[in-house]
């Protein structure tokens, strides 16, 4: 390798290090794009994805760029990776309920199975994940232990985001006892509630 | 009617992943709730949700799947790790894989505890 190639090399891996690119993993419907939302609108005053009730309504890899976020006194660049819902099954009679056509819904189910199948792939492109559970929902999923059994091999920092805890029945205590060793923050992407606390515990994960 | 497959270790012990994937994956496209013994890892566990998908169509809707292991810990990626290590030591299975088709398994449940299959009823 030539001194050039080297220095190139050296730069590439700054570079590399000067943006962090954030994944927003989880099952389907969790509020993934709800809190990629929030943060882009923190910190670039716009949003950056789709958000329906609908289960797979992010069927494509949405990235926005250079967000740059300041906390505990430190400022980072993050590339946000807001990543299709991960299911092990996709039925189109259950988006007929949602009064989709079913033209519509088998469209629809065709393009998330092709959706998940792409947020897996994304794996390889990100240095920090963010996984974003349903706080009213059972944390013993095998998707879930799928995800972050996954990105523990791959050595990648995790945060876990318990979200939607403006909910009378979400329990952050449960996903907590799920997984013991990781760092589990409450929010409510929705309303916003204790998102200073979420950005300081992305800092500490980020590091 | 519920059938099921019983599948010793034994007979995945020496298959690639790919090809122990596709054997689940083809028993389960026949309306088979499979028993798996032992525990996939991470990387078995992602590339049977990408084949999975893959392989959605008007018939084949998708799986269920649960991994049980040994009850002392209910830490979830704890048991991942050992048995990912005892894949690696060879030191046979731990545990077990229930996967189903979800034309047939409506939901497994998982408590810490104990685990509840669901079944839709099966014309
Ligand atoms: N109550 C409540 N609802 C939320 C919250 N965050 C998201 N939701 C709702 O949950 C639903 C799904 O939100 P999304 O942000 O689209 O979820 P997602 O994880 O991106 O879903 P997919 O892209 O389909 O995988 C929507 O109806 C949201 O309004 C929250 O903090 N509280
Ligand atoms: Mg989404």
């Amino acid at each position: 390798m030539g001194f050039f190639d080297y220095l190139k090399s050296i730069l590439k891996i700054f570079q590399i290090k000067k943006t962090v690119r954030l994944g927003l993993y989880g099952p389907v419907n969790a509020g993934k794009s709800s809190l990629a939302n929030k943060i882009s609108l923190d910190w670039l005053g716009e949003e950056m994805s789709e958000v329906s009730k609908i289960p797979h309504e992010t069927r494509e890899i949405k990235v926005k760029e250079k967000v740059k976020i300041r906390s505990s006194g430190k400022e980072l660049d993050f590339n946000l990776i807001d990543t299709p819902g991960i299911a092990t099954k996709v039925d189109y009679e259950d988006f007929l309920k949602y009064k989709l056509s079913k033209s519509e819904a088998k469209k629809r189910a065709k393009e998330a199975t092709q959706g998940v199948i792409e947020a897996i792939k994304w794996l390889e492109n990100v240095d920090c994940v963010l996984v974003v559970l349903d706080a009213t929902e059972n944390p013993y999923d095998q998707v879930n232990v799928t995800i972050i059994g996954n990105l523990a091999a791959r050595n990648i920092p995790v945060l876990i985001v318990a979200n939607k805890i403006d909910l009378k029945s979400a329990n952050i205590k449960r996903i907590e006892s799920a997984f013991p060793q990781y760092n589990v923050v409450g929010v409510s992407a929705l309303k916003g509630t204790n998102i200073e606390n979420f950005y300081k515990e992305l800092f500490r994960t980020v590091r | 009617m519920l059938r099921l497959q019983i599948i010793p270790h034994s007979e995945v012990a020496n298959l690639t992943s790919e090809s122990k994937i596709s054997k689940v994956l083809r028993i389960a496209k026949n309306n088979r709730i499979i028993l798996l013994e032992g525990r996939l890892s991470p990387e078995e566990e992602t590339l049977l949700i990408e084949r999975t998908m893959s392989n959605i169509d008007r018939r084949f809707k998708g799986i269920e799947i649960c991994s049980i292991g040994d009850s002392e810990t209910r830490d979830l990626v704890k048991r991942i790790k050992r048995g990912l290590a005892q894949f690696l030591l060879g030191v046979g299975a731990s545990g077990m894989t229930i996967i189903g088709p979800a034309s047939i398994i409506k939901e497994i449940k998982r408590d810490p505890d104990k685990i509840e299959l669901l079944t839709k009823n099966v014309k």
